[in-house]
């Protein structure tokens, strides 16, 4: 059914309406998972690695066991565990996998590894307890870059294999060499896409109940893949996947960070089981620092061969991704996206890709919001303005040179994607336009007169997004499908339950997939009722992440609605006695074509068939419908962001005075929260260009655990957005929709850097690193004027 | 061992047991089980953990709760009239999109209606100030800036 955005009712698609998740949540009666408490819980805490790499001596829990309220202290030797903790992702099957013990085994790999857990009646108990448990380290060699992991010489990670490397991916197309060759001039660079810290305001968090009689395990957590983490939960801890509940209670913010299955999960579950209580753990926000997965952390090296107009004929990258100590859920497939992503917008056949993975004694990488495209995009996006610089072409000019064009829509990329759809110059023009990029120079002139450098930057991107068609996790090697559920239940008095497999964490599914609701079924939105992230509903669920929700969860939702339609229309028919092609649909009811009087609304429909009265030959009561929707291709949101910062010579400090975002999402269902994924986003991106930076020292120490270090943008260094929306509809769903979660983060780092760089341009700045703290800038411009 | 103290928590008085080491936000959440109050980091940070100490807006990750004996505190959950009606801090928030994940959003609306009452007129550029205090990773901060000053133009009028 199509959908026209100018007859919709109030609350239906398209319409800002605002959220009917917010009032719970505005009044402090959210129910996070530290808000639960269970008759008898305990708490725990865990003893974790102070060394980079350390063999495991002797632990010595009697004095904690000394302590009153401390139950139980758990080693490796003494959970009841016998597996580690499993990775779903093993692209091209040749990957290392090697075993993660839930709590570490004879040898400790990262700065963060959990090596003891203890059980108390508090979380004070329980830390105290933690603090006198003594542990006997042996130190070993440490390598905690990428780089260097994958030198010869370098100290393994695992001395089980010969070296560090975990996994090479490479693709070259057949005319890579001879493109390259014709190419008028070759231009390098080097880009450095430092490691970050998700940083989720609420930290993760889980409780174990394992219940002796039955076997069965409920598992609270903050999670967005509550149904991965049950297939795990019972792999690792022995029991059968039927007997576990895992409940995901409200989440207060993930990405990527909870798209995971991690020993803590696994360890509380244990805990429950040895000691016979439910066992809460609630994440510090310096333990998240090492113990939550890290995102980026890839060094690039390109090359790309250019004509003397700037048209890309041929582009090599070599890249090497810090994968960390171990593989989590997807570590090794984060890559694979930036692979899929290298060559961006723009029409480049001629590509050569290497992607080095390596394990460094380092706490494992895995998906930050964007997850391996946000890399690519800044990378190609930096290289753009390079070529531009060196060629003395326009910004925009160079990239509008080497679009991908409407009418090659569907464009088959040199990765291996079909782009669906997309007009890159109008997101450029629209851009151009609302930032008054034409008028830049007289701008630049003005800072210029205030002793100040100036500078505008773009970004044009396009992303892989509703992961994913099973067929492709399929040929990647993941061992997951990528297809998502629905089920839409109409109840006796005409109200609606959605139940999906989508897990929102602040993206309001509940608010959208009511308005869905109301517009392909006529349920007014406050009578639909959507459950989520609970294993008890749903039949399975592949959960909220690679902005899937809507173009994978929402089509199966679509989906079950029409189902549910079709089926109230052979209702209708039999209760109106004629046939159902005499039919037509209000929008809220089944009525005999041109007789407005001879209707049968949903409710009056929701009613008949489950009172079952009267119901046609074939047909079984209740209106109610299930989907599991495979998408049959990705989807490829795009855009143009627009930056325009001024440089403090003095200090070094970057203001950003503007920035102007156009997307193109397809068609939206609420623009209000599009708009709200879109500067949240964009102010992520903001955060790696101008703050953010996990780092380590060369022992391995995390110097950058708490948000003391590690800084997250505030209020007051962010700038107010301008937003603008083009629309392509996504041809590859009914409803058009390609996605809107990442899209900010991976539009925004290229532009703020690239905007830095034109500033200090003058000054013969090529290039600069991420991020941007003042200390650095100052340092750039010191050396271009010396 | 404990000490005993009694506070006053969105009007109404508690008289307990802690230990000295209690933090406030603990005592609320885990004695008064007034779980609208959220912590966010161990450093004095984030701001997800603020409330309202004899009417400032203060980080109670940071205040103990014996600190608190013979004071009032104001948490999240005394936002609201007693006939549901929302302050029209959380009235804001709603309107103008101002949350997403929820977690912060307790701590920034006691932020906000500590920087209300104080700076009454205040700009933009005045609220992102002294919000800087109060960290949200999922909105940019722009619909809570918006929200902020909806709700301080509603509270000037009323």
């Amino acid at each position: 059914m199509a959908v026209d955005y100018t007859t919709q009712a109030t609350g239906g698609i398209g319409d800002a309406v605002l959220r009917k998740e917010d009032r719970k949540f505005v009044t402090g009666e959210g129910r996070y998972v530290d808000d639960l408490k269970l008759p008898g819980m305990l708490h725990a805490a865990f003893v974790r690695s102070p060394f980079g790499h350390a063999r495991i001596t002797s632990i010595d829990a009697s004095a904690a066991l000394a302590l009153p309220g401390v139950h139980a202290v758990l080693t490796n030797e003494s959970l009841p565990v016998e597996t580690g903790v499993l990775s779903a992702s093993n692209p091209g099957g040749d990957v290392r996998h090697p075993e993660q013990a839930i709590l570490a085994k004879e040898i400790a790999r990262y700065v963060g590894e959990p090596v003891a857990m203890v059980i108390a009646d508090d979380r004070y108990l329980a830390r105290d307890g933690a603090d006198l448990v003594h542990v006997e380290y042996d130190p070993l060699p440490v390598v905690v870059d990428a780089e260097k992991a994958l030198e010869d010489g370098a100290p393994l990670v695992h001395a089980e294999y010969d070296s560090n490397l975990v996994k090479t991916l490479e693709h070259v197309t057949d005319g890579f060499d001879d493109a390259m060759a014709k190419a008028a001039k070759v231009i390098k660079l080097r880009v450095d896409n430092q490691r970050l810290t998700p940083s989720a305001m609420e930290t993760r968090g889980c409780i174990g109940d394992w219940q002796e009689a039955t076997g069965e395990v409920t598992l609270y957590t903050s999670t967005q893949v509550a149904h991965f983490v049950r297939t795990f939960v019972s792999i690792v801890c022995g029991t059968s996947e039927a007997k576990v509940r895992v409940v995901t209670p409200d989440v207060g913010g993930g990405f990527g960070a909870k798209l995971n299955t991690y020993r803590e999960e696994f360890a509380v579950c244990a805990a429950s089981h040895a000691v016979g209580h439910p066992v809460k753990w609630i994440e510090d926000r310096t333990e998240a620092g090492v113990a939550t997965i890290h995102g980026r952390a890839q060094v690039q090296y390109y090359e790309v061969g250019v004509t003397d107009e700037g048209k890309i004929v041929a582009l090599k990258f070599d890249a090497v991704q810090n994968n960390g100590a171990y593989n989590m859920l997807l570590t090794p497939s984060i890559s694979h996206l930036t692979l899929f992503m290298v060559p961006g917008l723009y029409d480049i056949q001629d590509i050569s890709i290497r992607i080095r993975q390596a394990f460094t004694n380092t706490t494992p990488t895995d998906a930050y919001r964007g997850a391996g495209r946000p890399e690519a995009t800044h990378g190609i996006e930096r290289l753009m303005d390079a070529i531009a610089d060196d060629l003395g072409i326009d910004a925009a000019e160079v990239r509008r040179r080497n679009f991908i064009k409407p009418e090659q829509f569907p464009y088959s990329s040199a990765t291996g994607l079909i782009y669906d759809s997309g007009s890159y110059d109008a997101n450029l023009d629209a851009a151009l336009e609302l930032s008054d990029y034409a008028g830049f120079e007289a701008r630049r002139a003005e800072s210029e007169a205030k002793g100040k450098y100036r500078g505008i930057g773009l970004s044009t991107y396009v992303e892989v997004c509703g992961l994913a068609p099973s067929a492709v996790t399929a040929a990647l090697g993941i061992g997951a499908p990528g297809w998502e559920h629905s089920t839409v239940r109409l109840h006796p008095t005409g109200k609606a339950t959605v139940i999906t497999g989508t897990s929102p964490h602040g993206q309001g599914h509940a608010t959208s997939w009511s308005q869905i609701t109301q517009t392909e079924l006529g349920i007014p939105f406050e009578d639909v009722e959507v459950i989520h992230g609970d294993t008890a509903f749903q039949p399975y669920g592949l959960g909220t992440y690679g902005s899937r929700s809507l173009a994978v969860g929402g089509i199966a939702l679509y989906r079950s609605l029409g189902k549910v339609r079709e089926k109230a229309r052979e209702l209708a028919a039999h209760l109106l006695e004629c046939s159902i092609d005499d039919l037509e649909w209000t929008g809220t009811a089944w009525q005999v074509k041109g007789s407005p009087d001879r209707s049968k609304t949903i409710q009056e429909l929701a009613y008949a068939g489950w009172t079952s009265a009267s119901l046609p030959e074939g047909i079984e009561p209740v209106l109610e419908a299930t989907t599991f929707h495979d998408p049959p291709n990705f989807t490829f949101p795009s855009g143009t962001h627009v930056c325009e910062v001024e440089i403090d010579p003095e200090t070094g400090r970057i203001e950003i005075l503007k920035y102007t975002a156009v997307d193109d999402c397809g068609n939206v269902i609420n623009p209000l929260i599009v708009d709200g994924q879109v500067h949240g986003g964009i102010i992520q991106g903001l955060g790696q260009a101008l703050f953010e930076e996990t780092v380590y020292a060369e022992d391995g120490q995390m110097l950058t655990p708490t948000f003391v270090e590690y800084l997250v943008p505030s209020a007051a260094d962010v700038p107010e957005m301008t937003l603008s929306r083009t629309t392509t509809p996504s041809p590859s769903n009914p409803l058009g929709v390609k996605g809107i979660g990442e899209a900010g983060t991976i539009g925004a780092s290229a532009a703020i850097v690239n905007a830095a760089v034109d500033a200090l341009s003058g000054l013969g700045v090529r290039h600069i690193e991420m991020p941007m703290q003042p200390a650095r800038i100052w340092n750039v411009i010191q050396e271009a004027k010396s | 061992m404990g000490e005993t103290i009694t506070v006053t928590v969105n009007g109404t008085a508690h008289t307990a047991e802690v230990e000295p080491r209690t933090l406030l936000v603990h005592f609320l959440r885990e004695q008064l089980n007034l779980t609208g109050t959220h912590i966010g980091c161990d450093t004095s940070t984030c701001g997800c953990c603020t409330v309202h100490l004899d009417g400032d807006a203060v980080l109670s990750c940071s205040t103990l709760a014996v600190q608190c004996d013979g004071r009032e505190v104001r948490t999240v959950e005394g936002l609201q009239a007693a006939d549901g009606t929302l302050h029209p801090i959380q009235q804001a928030f709603h309107e103008n999109h101002g949350l997403q994940c929820g977690y912060c959003t307790p701590g920034m609306m006691m932020a906000a209606v500590g920087i209300i009452e104080q700076q009454p007129n205040a700009t933009d550029e005045e609220i992102r100030d002294a919000l800087e205090g109060n960290l949200c990773r999922c909105t940019g901060y722009q619909n809570i800036v918006a929200s902020i000053r909806a709700a301080a133009d509603q509270m000037a009028r009323s």
